[in-house]
């Protein structure tokens, strides 16, 4: 075995930089993470790739206070599920945002930041965490 | 011709912090008592299917359809062990429930077992997150209490839930535990303690989550013709359903509904015959609080969205017109990951022989389970009625 997550993670570089998903052409939905067979479709689907641009709202939210161990540095810390404008949803870190601030339906954009270690020795991931669009542009 | 299935004899472990005992040591603790309750001797049974997530990351042993028939002296009996997450126990009934139907077994010992605090609290949340989408979810800190806060806190949002109502389940899950002699909790516990308790992934709290446990379950099931050989009251498997989901929580059409457990519980009671009116107690699967208000209407208890407000209303009490774990739950009975689904069977299967003492439900028939794996990715339902 390779060091623990190497592969796994370089299997999903293109995803986890720059928000790979898939685009179904047959019935025209947005995939993220990028699927293998469209569960609307199957065999009738055709799957391309698609670069999502990486705006969205919080559909929901939690502050995790307990973490595991590759975790633990960053506690408290924001984790959120957003939803994109294209319509898949995923799961995220929020960074740039107090744990008070954030709400549901609140706009946020990508950001890349480091994601984790894997332990001591582990190779460390980076790729997207979302932060709240306003702090960047002003507008809500 | 398919038969019928009996479940004839009963048996668990004590649950808790078992630092004295390994997992093969409980696991044997379940399968005497189940084996002694039904008065069948090892040379009866011909098959054994063990229900467990991951002994591999909580103990360093896996293969334990050949540990439970070697512990147990039976090393030539055919022996399984299956895997869904946290519905790993329930998967177990229902391999064993299939088998005896077909014909293939006549007679099985089922067993559920996880072994979770020979690890440190972090190894097994880490261990714990495995039965997400570890990939997408876990990879990016998403533990399993964070995306149940998702749940949480999205129907809160849509619903008007509060944090009294998700507080409220374990008030009422801590209340029944006192009378279970096998449940880790066996103390009740005020409703304002809940409240303070710390909080884990807002707006979960560590008393709105089920503990770390150590434990194994046990059921002896059979088809109903040989069941009498060795009962006057056996209890019957009257429906068994499985459904999926996606593995992700943010694939699913709508998170305040798990819909593996809608359609596994729909078919059931279809399957059977029944109402969710005719169903007298229910162990439904609260590893988080408010996986038990949401499956309170995901299986037809209530409309959807009143899953907090029946708590209020005294519903779900043991005294209440659908009582809903009296066995504690998982919150207060202890929540050994692969042992919950047969310890949930165990439990319904107590209340339909009458002989679930203080926690009684007055006169019960018919019994539901519900399991639930991961996030809702997948639920197994057993009705049960004698
Ligand atoms: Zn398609």
């Amino acid at each position: 075995m390779s060091d623990k997550g190497v592969a796994q993670i370089w299997r999903k570089i293109k995803s986890l930089y720059n928000i790979e998903g898939s685009h179904c052409k047959t019935c025209d939905t947005y995939y993220f993470p990028p699927r293998l067979v469209c569960p609307k479709c199957r065999r009738k689907g055709d799957l391309e790739e698609f670069h999502f641009k990486g705006l969205g709202k919080i559909h929901t939210f939690a502050i995790v206070r307990q973490a595991p161990q590759d975790f633990k540095r960053q506690v408290p810390y924001i984790v959120a599920q957003v939803e994109l404008d294209e319509g898949p949803r995923l799961t995220a870190q929020i960074v740039n945002c107090e744990p008070e601030e954030i709400e549901i339906g609140m706009r946020v954009r990508a950001c890349f930041r480091k994601i984790r270690e894997f332990g001591q020795e582990g190779i460390i991931v980076y790729g997207y965490k979302f932060e709240p669009t306003m702090k960047v542009t002003g507008h809500k | 011709m398919e038969k019928d299935v009996a479940i004839i004899g009963v048996g668990m472990s004590k649950f808790g912090e078992l630092w004295d005992k390994s997992i093969r040591e409980i696991t044997l603790e379940a399968a005497m008592t189940a084996i002694f309750d039904s008065g069948v001797h090892g040379k009866d049974i011909d098959g054994i299917v063990v229900g467990n997530m991951s002994a591999g990351r909580f103990t360093g042993q896996e293969h334990l359809g050949a540990l439970a028939a070697d512990m147990g002296g039976m090393s030539s009996v055919t022996a399984y062990s299956v895997e869904a997450a946290c519905a790993s126990g329930a998967a177990a009934v229902r391999q064993a429930y299939m088998a005896i139907k077909s014909g293939e077994h006549d007679m099985m010992l089922v067993l559920g077992a996880e072994k979770m605090s020979d690890v440190t609290q972090s190894a097994a949340m880490d261990t714990m997150s495995v039965a997400t989408d570890w990939e997408w979810e876990g990879m990016f800190g998403a533990t399993l209490p964070a995306l149940y806060a998702f749940m949480a806190r999205r129907h809160m949002k849509e619903y008007g839930t509060t944090e009294e109502h998700l507080s409220m389940v374990t008030v009422k899950n801590h209340k029944n535990a006192q009378w279970n002699p096998w449940a880790q909790f066996q103390r009740p516990v005020p409703l304002e303690v809940v409240m303070r308790s710390g909080l884990i992934a807002d707006p979960i709290r560590v008393l709105h989550s089920a503990p770390v446990t150590d434990g194994a379950a046990g059921l002896i099931m059979c088809s109903a013709e040989k069941a009498k050989e060795f009962t006057d009251s056996p209890v019957y498997v009257v429906s068994s359903e499985q459904a999926s989901d996606t593995l992700a929580l943010h694939d699913r059409r709508d998170i305040t509904t798990m819909d593996a457990a809608v359609r596994a519980s729909k078919t059931s009671l279809q399957e059977s015959g029944l109402t969710i009116k005719d169903i007298d107690v229910f162990e439904l699967h609260d590893s988080f609080t408010i996986g038990e208000i949401i499956l309170t209407e995901d299986i037809g208890i209530t409309e959807k969205g009143k899953g907090g407000k029946i708590l209020e209303e005294g519903l779900t009490e043991l005294d209440g017109k659908f009582p809903v774990n009296p066995s504690g739950g998982l919150k207060a009975r202890g929540h050994p990951i692969g042992a919950t689904g047969v310890a949930q069977v165990v439990e319904i299967a107590l209340q339909l022989r009458g002989d679930a003492e203080k926690r009684q439900v007055d006169g019960a028939e018919k019994g539901m389970t519900v399991s639930v794996g991961g996030t809702g990715a997948t639920a197994i339902v057993h009705i049960l009625g004698r």
